[in-house]
């Protein structure tokens, strides 16, 4: 039971369009706030790959390979764990089951690593289904740097910290091993909608 | 004290909300006050983690982040700047007064810490109210004994906008303290008086070959630029830790 916070009083009022896709303790913002732990690498897209499977047997991709397969334009709600959430945000990526579909799905649990050595973990299943992508683009515009650029991973079910940005691999395990936030007491799944932000919720 | 035996990797002790009682309330700047708080159940802090905080208006919630300004040891205590059109900055710093009840819960994060054994030296530098994990930090490398020598570049907008300014004008062995006023100078400053950039830093910064360690928190903007120049000039990525406020600037 919360006690009340005396003198509090709500300002922020959700439109009804909004309602129910705000999860609990989110506000929504319009701006798209940066959070890295570290400074923004800047990988030439000549010297960047993307490779998916076991390590020693991965399918890896150049960056003109990794363009010219199949991909969608997404219009999703996105939720970080320091409480904004951002509606209708417009990516153009390529979906992780056609990844999963060329590379082989060899088990059950991917670590996402990326430039700099960000690290975080996803269950399989929860980037198949049409439920993630490899996005390259946001609002019509070549991702930004300081948004992940040049690809991010886009989980947007999950919290945007499992959302790595300068991805660079899927690496498949047999084991949930916890990725970087993870190791620092964030939840090992992160769902917004159960307010899963840290271990133990 | 109650659970920390279970403390650990296999079963992590839940972050449970809990009641704070608000001690005091001081003034810092005309936008920022530091809230000290009586949290019975605090299991302890490194210097650099944050909090989370609850308000409630019936069944209305709402929750924000804040980083601690106080030192391991001492009462947990938040800085906290007024953001006009804000939600829960104004109630903190307007309303919230000694004797009220604060819902929080905590700490959180653990890489943007400084422990005296993650050594030095140590380079600091921070935009606005980032300077508040920074303060955790001075703190405790202060309390603790600890000899490493510090940097500090802290950038504001103008002088009455400068956070503890009283506490980091008190000259302390070991640390060197350089202010930048961006936006107004009062007569006769002989500080900086630009936004930080590559030749600022130069001049203030630990040259990259003493293997410093830098902790970088501000606006994203300030934090890009900042950390994007230290590495160019020869810091590793891995010794910039970075923490952006987001909630202003990127789009």
């Amino acid at each position: 039971m919360s006690p009340v916070s005396r003198g509090f009083h709500r300002r922020r009022q959700d439109s009804a369009e909004n309602a129910g896709r705000v999860p609990p303790g989110q506000y929504v913002t319009k701006d798209f706030p940066v959070l890295s732990a570290g400074p923004t690498p800047h990988t030439p897209l000549d010297g960047w790959s993307f490779s998916v499977g076991r390590p020693g047997r991965q399918k890896t991709w150049s960056w003109e390979e990794f363009r010219a397969l199949p991909s969608e334009d997404v219009t999703v709600d996105i939720h970080c764990v320091t409480k904004w959430t951002k509606l209708d945000t417009v990516w153009r990526g390529v979906s992780v089951d056609t990844l999963l579909d060329l590379a082989g799905h060899d088990g059950p649990f991917a670590m996402a690593h990326c430039d700099g050595g960000y690290t975080t973990n996803v269950p399989v299943e929860d980037l198949t289904g049409g439920k993630a992508w490899v996005a390259y683009a946001y609002d019509g515009q070549p991702l930004e740097p300081e948004h992940g650029g040049p690809a991010r991973l886009l989980v947007p079910h999950l919290y945007f910290w499992k959302s790595a940005k300068w991805v660079r691999s899927l690496e498949l395990m047999d084991t949930d091993d916890p990725g970087f936030w993870e190791n620092y007491g964030y939840h090992i799944y992160g769902d917004p909608w159960r307010e899963q932000r840290y271990a133990g919720d | 004290m109650a659970g920390t035996a279970l403390r650990g990797r296999l079963s992590p002790r839940p972050l449970l909300w809990q009641v704070a009682k608000v001690l005091a309330v001081a003034i810092e700047t005309a936008s920022v006050r530091t809230i000290m708080l009586d949290v019975p159940d605090w299991p302890g802090h490194q210097a650099g983690q944050h909090v989370d905080i609850r308000l409630t208006d019936g069944d209305y919630v709402a929750e924000r982040s804040y980083s601690i300004a106080s030192a391991p040891g001492e009462p947990v205590a938040l800085t906290v700047e007024r953001i006009d059109d804000g939600e829960v900055s104004p109630y903190l710093t307007d309303e919230l007064r000694a004797g009220d009840d604060l819902e929080l819960r905590g700490p959180i994060g653990g890489y943007f810490v400084w422990e005296p054994k993650d050594g030095g030296p140590l380079l600091l530098l921070a935009g606005g109210s980032g300077i508040v994990p920074l303060r955790s930090i001075l703190r405790h490398r202060q309390r603790t004994g600890s000899t490493v020598p510090v940097r500090l570049l802290y950038s504001s907008r103008t002088l009455d906008d400068v956070i503890y300014r009283g506490e980091l004008d008190k000259p302390a062995a070991g640390v060197e303290v350089f202010h930048t006023l961006t936006r107004h100078q009062p007569p006769g400053w002989s500080g900086y008086a630009r936004r930080v950039d590559a030749a600022l830093l130069a001049e203030v910064a630990w040259p990259a070959g003493m293997t410093p360690l830098a902790y970088v928190c501000g606006p994203t903007n300030f934090v890009e630029a900042v950390s994007q120049t230290l590495v160019q000039s020869g810091y590793p990525p891995q010794r910039v830790k970075t923490e952006r406020f987001g909630g202003t600037g990127g789009t």
